[in-house]
């Protein structure tokens, strides 16, 4: 029997209700008295020395109230960066300043040139086309390699366009090649990991507020964590103090992970709204998007692939070229390195590892983090060398995955790339897998696309991912320059309603749903008695927030020990009111009662007595029901799965159609089936939109070509199958109070290899042995390509 | 967007003459303006809409027989009043944009606009159809004249377009993944006197006429009489989403298609 309420129930999410009606709270649905409007003068060139910016005509518009530019900005910091990554020769990355507003030259088209502050909106846009920029144009760094080789600086001052070069684990590398010299089979794919533009329906916004007569500042904004802004923009750009400092993320339309960074919108419209005294609003339009919120993904990579005879994976050895765009955004350098050459192990035993990564600099938008984050490119590489290893080598390639999974027994496992998997089941996946795709029955399935002129394929693959980000005491040897920890406050009111003030964020996640399922159950009170708070610094305690499917493992973790030690106190009461010792106290159902006897008393009347305390052992206790916790994951979690996706393509035009598609996942103990499922079919959407739609492509001097939906195409209903997903397989985490892992980035990492595995295959069953590897996404145009020769 | 004026006339002549107006523009669904204004690429002083004219909005047949609609009429009146008069016709307008895009975007706006990947221009130019404005009568061969340009003069009003109804006739729209728009289009239309191939979205030039495969088709009306073609990728659009080879093989991949579906 399903549950109906608590863990394990498919509650409706609560949340849904506003969103559904209109009742969302977005940053831009806030105005505040007095108002003033920001819009931003954009680069439209992406690479040129800049000789003046004329504002004086821009200035005397009807309704500008200020003009500013880089100058006014200079008694203030760079973006920061939040993580530092060593390179190979022992050396720190090389980290160029990142001004609010571009200083001396233009790096990439978009980049913020001038802000204007207006009554209207209107009259700032009239504004901006009133600024005389008097620019010296400089060739366009655009693609990587030659970047990388040298030539023109994005960076003239750090002398080079290589942020890092990076070994993992350099220790490894000489063992690795010598494993590479003596194996009997190796295969090698080159392959690029298509970048992508992160479009969370709801664009970004950021509204200043600054009150003169307590100094005190507020920023709204579009953030999927709201201390961490507060954090880096009030010590590192501002220089304000936190408690001078109050930052909200209201409802929030989407992140993907590009809401998580601090962009240079946020601090300019905080330091405007100080100067001039009024509230200043930016709203960023769809356009702007596609040029300012940090791309994801964008990885040139060469991956090698060491075999015995029998399939074994002797070692694997990989070289990737990875875009970090003109600037580091906040968390850019970990992406291609800790969350991808972590995860190179995949779930098989390759003994010998070695991942080289070289982080470039270019005249384009900023790379950081999109939902997977260093995870899927890690994933697609590994899966798609595995294929084709297979098909080189005439062995199955689900037999030559199972051959080389950790089994089941083998956990906790250490992989030769620095993390330890604490549990797994990979050949559960598998199985539930084979039997969810109803595999056996393709054949039958491919024998009829074949008599409508389709050729049918089917493609599996397996992924394993780092999530619960993230073990603060390792981060920190690793480069983090903050903790990964999460808070919670719960608070029990007097009537024994509860409100937990919670560090994760909710964006579309649903939060105030699965966080009140878990408190309800350990109470055995109404989910509807349990309030979630967050978004909001003033409120809720510092908290890391929500990425790295960390929120439930992370946050939730901490909201446990919070509500344990509220429950603990609260034994404490029920046992003074019950006359009983504290050891003999079982919390039950809403009640507590004292073991082996028919005594109790609910929770209600113990919460009352808390704040009512009339009859209550002060001398020994306080009153007041409330509690704060911090927890510090000692591990990642990993969850893993088994993924397949069965395409026909038509040979005459190359369009891919995707005919089924089955997800097999392991995250642990589930708290809302409903909600896990949600999440994985957006992140199959995502994984799908990458593999055959999705790109985001610049020509040779750094213009975006795919700047607006009638060019970057993204997934549509129709563009996906009804998907069949199953999480039956369950092997809890072992170091979180839940034994949950996470489950919000599987679907985008786990789905590309599968539709590419299927096309080539599809391909392959229909004669055409010559197309090894197709880039996505795989457009009709690529797919009829590749079939040509 | 920049600050304009509004009109909305009740007669063709009243938008005639508010169109004198300099920099005036006419305003049809807006499907294509309206976002350029948002962008400030347009920037008309007066939009003088065509969505008050009556005559102008509707499906109708002429004493010849031919299909007649207004040149105010949205896509998504021709899908469902063109239906059991010209089938063919009705599908294509049934499949441009979405339910918004055809409940607001109009005939005579997309012939005016012209855009290379557009679905209509490939059904005039294949029906033959005449484009019939406030001043004259333009036939479709001679209205296309390049990517967005046409044979219109500055102020003048399609006020109707007029299809012959073929024998048999079908629309292949091959998509672009993104817009939607015809990555490309290949419009077959059988007549009495021959057949007519208009392709849309392939070429640099525009929407045009395949001749070859016409005068194949005409002899035997069949997808093998176009097998033994070739189209040269010469001339067609590259782009993000396909090649000129790419193109090239699509015009012919759709146009057998077309043919087999038109029957
Ligand atoms: C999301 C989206 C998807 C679309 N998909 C497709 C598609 O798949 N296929 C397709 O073909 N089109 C597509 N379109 C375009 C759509 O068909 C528009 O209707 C068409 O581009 C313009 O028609 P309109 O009535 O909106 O014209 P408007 O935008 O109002 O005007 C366009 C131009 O035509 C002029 N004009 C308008 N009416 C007349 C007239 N009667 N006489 C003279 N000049 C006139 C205007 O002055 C303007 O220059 C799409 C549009 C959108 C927004």
């Amino acid at each position: 029997m399903p549950k109906d309420h608590g863990i394990g129930a498919s509650s409706k999410r609560r949340e849904d209700v506003r969103f559904l009606s209109g009742r969302g709270r977005y940053t831009d649905d806030m105005n505040l008295a007095r108002q003033a409007y920001a819009v931003f003068l954009r680069a439209q060139v992406a690479h040129a020395k800049i000789n003046k910016i004329d504002t004086t005509d821009a200035a005397a518009m009807p309704g500008v109230i200020r003009v500013f530019t880089a100058q006014d900005f200079s008694g203030v910091g760079g973006l920061p960066c939040g993580w530092q990554v060593t390179d190979r020769h022992g050396n720190a990355m090389l980290e160029p300043k990142h001004p609010i507003l571009a200083e001396g030259k233009i790096r990439y088209v978009g980049e913020a040139l001038a802000m204007i502050v207006a009554e209207t909106e209107a009259q700032a846009r009239d504004a901006a086309e009133a600024i005389v920029m008097d620019v010296e144009d400089l060739p366009a760094v655009v693609d990587m390699k030659a970047a990388a080789a040298g030539g023109t600086l994005v960076h003239d001052d750090i002398g080079s366009n290589l942020c890092y070069d990076w070994g993992f684990v350099e220790d490894n590398k000489a063992a690795v090649d010598e494993a590479f010299a003596r194996a009997d089979h190796v295969t090698t794919l080159e392959l690029v990991n298509n970048r992508l533009a992160p479009n969370p329906m709801e664009p970004r916004v950021a509204i200043g507020d600054y009150d003169f007569s307590t100094d005190q500042h507020t920023l709204y904004t579009t953030s999927q964590n709201p201390h961490v802004i507060r954090l880096l923009m009030g010590a590192f750009v501002l220089g304000i103090p936190e408690h001078k400092l109050r930052v909200v993320a209201p409802d929030v339309g989407g992140g993907f992970g590009s809401k998580i960074f601090h962009y240079a919108e946020e601090a300019a419209v905080t330091f405007a709204a100080k100067e001039l005294r009024r509230p200043v609003k930016w709203t960023s339009t769809r356009s702007e998007a596609f040029i300012t919120d940090a791309h994801g993904r964008d990885h040139v990579t060469k991956i090698e692939l060491a075999l015995d005879k029998d399939g074994h994976f002797q070692a694997i050895r990989t070289e990737t070229f990875a875009n970090m765009g003109a600037y580091l955004s906040t968390f850019a350098p970990s992406v291609p390195t800790w969350l991808h050459g972590t995860l190179m192990a995949g779930n098989y035993k390759t003994p010998l590892i070695y991942v080289n990564v070289k982080a470039v600099f270019t005249n384009t938008v900023p790379v950081d983090a999109y939902r997977g984050a260093g995870r899927p490119e890690a994933t697609f590489q590994l899966e798609r060398v595995i294929d084709k290893a297979a098909r080189e080598m005439g062995m199955d390639p689900v037999e030559l995955r199972r051959k080389n999974f950790v089994q089941p027994d083998e956990f906790p496992y250490q992989t030769p790339v620095a993390v330890v998997y604490d549990t797994g089941n990979y050949q559960a996946t598998m199985d539930k897998l084979l039997d969810i795709a109803d595999v056996a029955g393709f054949e039958a399935r491919r024998a009829e696309s074949a008599e409508a002129g389709k050729l049918r394929g089917l493609g599996l693959n397996c992924y394993i991912e780092a999530c619960g980000i993230a073990p603060s005491n390792l981060v920190g040897q690793l480069g983090a320059r903050a903790g990964l920890y999460e808070s919670a406050t719960v608070r029990v009111n007097a009537t024994g309603g509860i409100v937990v003030m919670t560090g994760s964020h909710s964006h579309g996640q649903g939060h105030e749903t699965t966080f009140a399922q878990v408190i309800a159950d350990m109470i055995g009170i109404a989910e509807n008695q349990v309030e979630i708070v967050h978004g909001d610094t003033a409120n809720t305690p510092m908290g890391m927030g929500t990425y790295g499917s960390r929120s439930l493992a992370v946050g939730g973790s901490a909201m446990v020990r919070a509500a344990n030690k509220v429950i603990n106190k609260a034994k404490k009461i029920a046992a003074h009111l019950l006359e009983a010792s504290e050891a003999d106290i079982e919390l039950k159902d809403g009640a507590f009662s004292v073991a082996g006897t028919d005594k109790s008393v609910d929770w209600g009347s113990v919460c009352l007595a808390a704040y009512v305390p009339h009859n209550y052992p002060l001398e020994d206790l306080e009153p007041g029901l409330e509690e704060t916790a911090f927890y510090d994951p000692s591990n990642f979690t990993y969850p893993a799965g088994a993924y397949a996706c069965e395409v026909e393509v038509d040979p005459e035009t190359g369009k891919v159609t995707i005919c089924a598609f089955a997800a097999a996942d392991d995250f642990g103990n589930v708290v809302n089936p409903m909600i896990v499922e949600g999440q994985v079919h957006g992140g199959l959407a995502q994984g799908i939109g990458q593999a055959l739609l999705e790109g985001v492509s610049y020509d040779e001097n750094g213009q975006l070509l795919s700047g607006s939906y009638m060019d970057y195409a993204m997934p549509r209903a129709d563009d996906v199958p009804s998907y069949v997903v199953d999480h039956s397989c369950q092997t809890p985490c072992t170091h979180n109070p839940l034994g949950v892992k996470g489950c919000g980035e599987a679907g985008a990492i786990g789905s590309p290899p599968a539709v590419v595995n299927a096309v080539i295959d599809a391909l392959h069953r229909g004669g055409i042995t010559h197309v090894t590897h197709i880039d996505m996404p795989l457009t009709p145009g690529r797919v009829w390509s590749a079939i040509q020769g | 967007m920049y600050a304009f004026d509004f009109v909305k006339p009740s007669s063709i002549d009243g938008a005639a003459e508010a169109l004198q107006e300099e920099e005036a523009m006419a305003l049809g669904g807006g499907q294509t303006l309206i976002p350029s204004m948002k962008q400030r690429l347009a920037a008309p002083s007066v939009l003088v809409s065509l969505g008050g004219i009556a005559e102008m909005r509707g499906v109708c047949i002429a004493d010849d027989g031919a299909v007649c609609i207004g040149g105010a009429t949205p896509h998504a009146v021709v899908a469902a009043e063109a239906a059991a008069s010209y089938p063919a016709l009705a599908a294509l307008a049934g499949g441009i944009g979405d339910p918004a895009v055809r409940n607001r975007g109009t005939i005579g706006g997309s012939l005016a606009n012209n855009d290379p990947s557009a679905c209509y221009p490939a059904a005039a130019l294949g029906s033959g159809a005449t484009i019939v404005t406030n001043t004259r009568k333009i036939a479709a061969d001679d209205y296309f004249e390049g990517m967005f340009t046409t044979a219109l003069e500055p102020g003048e009003i399609i006020t109707e377009v007029r299809f012959p109804v073929p024998q048999a006739a079908n629309y292949q729209k091959f998509l672009q993944p993104a817009s939607r728009f015809a990555l490309t289009g290949v419009f077959v239309a059988k007549y009495a006197d021959g057949v007519r191939v208009a392709v849309t979205g392939a070429s640099e030039g525009g929407v045009f006429r395949w001749s070859e495969a016409e005068a194949a088709l005409s002899a035997d009306f069949s997808p093998a009489a176009v097998e033994g073609l070739t189209v040269s990728p010469e001339g067609m659009i590259g782009d993000l989403h396909g090649t000129p080879a790419y193109r090239a093989n699509l015009v012919k991949v759709l146009t057998k298609r077309a043919v087999a579906a038109a029957g």
